[in-house]
């Protein structure tokens, strides 16, 4: 028998597959078993939110972000109301600030759970998966109990949060504080050393820091590659200029290191919780501009003006000086950013919303050259992409 | 943090007397307004020199200003993690008039330019790649223009004889409204209804 020609083919991988992290396709060209070109079509879950932002009020924009990267909510909200207080001039109290530092880092365990145990099961270990999610389950109770919803929380409001802590919240978070570290130690023994998911793992996906700032990474993704940048450092808001933590860095760029970082990751949250819980200020959790933040439930019982402004606040809302701001946070995934350019009514004139996990999944084609369609996997895994964040 | 800003503003301005119109800061940030025909140049520029290092790309995007000219702002939004800085820089176009691609100098560019495309319909001279990105294959209009309605043109049902989906013009048992809420009392521009007839009275 003569020589058989094997020409490149085309594969479809998704939308719905459950590697692909969500409605993920990808058109992949293939030479056997190797990736000669992947091209990801995106916008499956697109839902025109910057659209419908040009909108809404200010109040009623919240909302929107807890859905654009539904496993790191309040992050986003962060960013957004930031942005909105920039404008605004509005300074929020020591109290609020401590309560929003302690609910990202929450959030960034949330995420970081999420993530590695995800990718960990899309290459094969499955027991992690189910302690992990017992544990975030425990940190969206937190999430309920202080806004009363279990994911999409909408508590961080322009001007500060919603509403104070519930009391024996802190006193919860605590404990779990210290049951927690066992947890990260179980799913490292099961992980960190295991041959299996280092084979998956090492040396796959590899981007230098020069590749990775060009093709505009952030978050885990260019610290893993060796970049010791994190916003909560070098650009703080909020009280991260007084919290003492560690940025972990990594050293080859590959899914690897990335994972060890997003591990070690979480135990500095968590000494960052730690400390806001030991640092926790008293005092109100939000600005007392009336113009901006509604009164409270007591003075609009004895109070015609309080009961005025609440009014106009939930219909009308307030209105933002004209300007235009970036406002960008150390979201689990990366940079988070807002750009929000206002004209002096109350709802956004534009809102543009720059997702790190964008840029990730842009640079998919590049670190997929040459690789094994199984190696596909692992990239998408450590990508950290969720489509809410990327279709927007 | 401000004077350094003002200081890489003049720099900039000096080095690139060409390309840049204006620098402004507002909020603690800093806008260089640019020529659309010599931003690339700027910005290979602002990525190069070693006072600026701008070696990434975080953001570039449209804003659509219908009552201009020129109706489109594009603006690329720069961040140095040597220097710790960020710059943004802003140009102007049309519908017609292309913008010449950034992917030459970030290859972040190619997907902000394709939403760019997709949203706006700014078109990127060069973009090897200038597909729709986020909307339907098919799509139709841009949708984030300010004189896209909200509610869309289309709908989509499946369709049980045919059995795919389909689209249909949209239809909405009750037109989408849009409240005027400002508030009367405060920076309220218009006439309230009556309120014409007191001016008459007193003169």
């Amino acid at each position: 028998m003569g020589e058989v020609q094997i020409s490149n083919y085309t594969m479809n991988l998704g939308p719905q597959h459950p590697a692909a992290h969500g409605v993920l396709r990808l058109v992949m060209e293939m030479d056997g078993e190797v990736v000669e070109r992947a091209d990801p079509h995106v916008g499956l879950l697109h839902r025109g939110t910057e659209k419908l932002i040009e909108h809404k009020t200010y109040l009623q924009s919240i909302p929107y972000f807890d859905r654009l990267d539904y496993v790191s909510m309040m992050c986003q909200e962060h960013s957004f109301v930031l942005a909105a207080e920039k404008l605004l001039g509005l300074e929020v109290p020591q109290r609020g600030q401590y309560i929003r530092v302690m609910f990202s880092e929450l959030t960034r365990i949330m995420n970081h759970l999420m993530n590695i145990l995800t990718q960990a099961m899309d290459v094969g270990a499955m027991t992690p998966m189910l302690w992990g999610f017992e544990q975030r389950e425990i940190l969206m109770e937190f999430y309920e109990r202080v806004s009363g919803a279990r994911m999409h929380a909408a508590y961080f409001r322009v001007g500060g949060v919603h509403r104070d802590l519930p009391a024996g919240l802190l006193e919860d978070i605590s404990d779990w504080c210290e049951t927690f570290p066992k947890i990260i130690e179980d799913i490292e023994t099961m992980l960190t050393e295991n041959r299996i998911f280092k084979q998956r793992n090492v040396d796959i996906g590899v981007i230098s820091v020069e590749d990775a700032m060009d093709w505009g990474f952030s978050g885990v993704m260019i610290r893993g590659s060796g970049a010791a940048w994190d916003l909560r450092k070098s650009q703080p808001y909020e009280v991260y200029d007084k919290m003492d933590f560690d940025i972990p860095v990594g050293k080859h760029g590959d899914c690897y290191d990335r994972y060890v970082c997003r591990i070690e990751e979480m135990y500095q949250s968590l000494r960052m919780i730690k400390q806001c819980i030991a640092e926790m200020p008293e005092g109100p959790v939000s600005a007392t501009e009336h113009k901006v933040v509604p009164p409270s439930r007591a003075a609009m019982k004895s109070s015609m003006e309080a009961l005025i402004h609440h009014f106009k606040l939930y219909t009308e809302g307030f209105s933002v000086p004209a300007g235009e701001v970036y406002a960008a946070v150390e979201a689990p995934k990366g940079e988070f950013g807002v750009h929000l350019i206002a004209d002096g009514s109350s709802k956004p004139y534009r809102c543009k919303i720059k997702s790190p996990a964008y840029s990730h999944l842009q640079a998919f084609d590049f670190l997929t050259k040459g690789h094994m369609l199984a190696d596909s996997v692992a990239i998408i895994g450590t990508l950290d992409i969720v489509f809410g964040e990327i279709d927007r | 943090m401000d004077e350094a800003l003002i200081e890489l503003g003049e720099f900039i301005a000096a080095a690139q007397p060409d390309a840049v119109i204006s620098t402004t800061i507002e909020h603690g940030q800093l806008t260089v307004n640019a020529n659309a025909v010599d931003a690339v140049k700027l910005i290979t520029f602002l990525r190069d020199d070693s006072n600026c290092q701008m070696k990434v790309l975080t953001d570039l995007f449209g804003i659509d200003w219908p009552e201009r000219e020129q109706r489109f702002d594009v603006v690329y939004n720069l961040l140095s993690m040597t220097h710790n800085q960020r710059v943004r820089v802003k140009i102007q176009t049309d519908e017609r008039t292309p913008v010449l691609t950034m992917t030459t100098v970030y290859s972040a560019a190619g997907w902000f330019e394709r939403e760019a495309w997709d949203m706006y319909g700014i078109m990127f001279d060069g973009n090897p790649d200038l597909r729709r990105l986020l909307t339907d294959y098919g799509f139709e209009g841009h949708p984030m223009r300010k004189d896209f309605p909200l509610t869309g043109y289309v709908e989509l049902r499946y369709d049980d004889e045919q059995k795919r989906v389909v689209y249909e013009p949209v239809q909405l048992t009750q037109e989408f409204r849009s409240f005027d809420f400002e508030s009367p009392w405060e920076g309220a521009k218009y006439v309230l209804p009556g309120d014409e007839k007191a001016e008459e009275g007193a003169s």
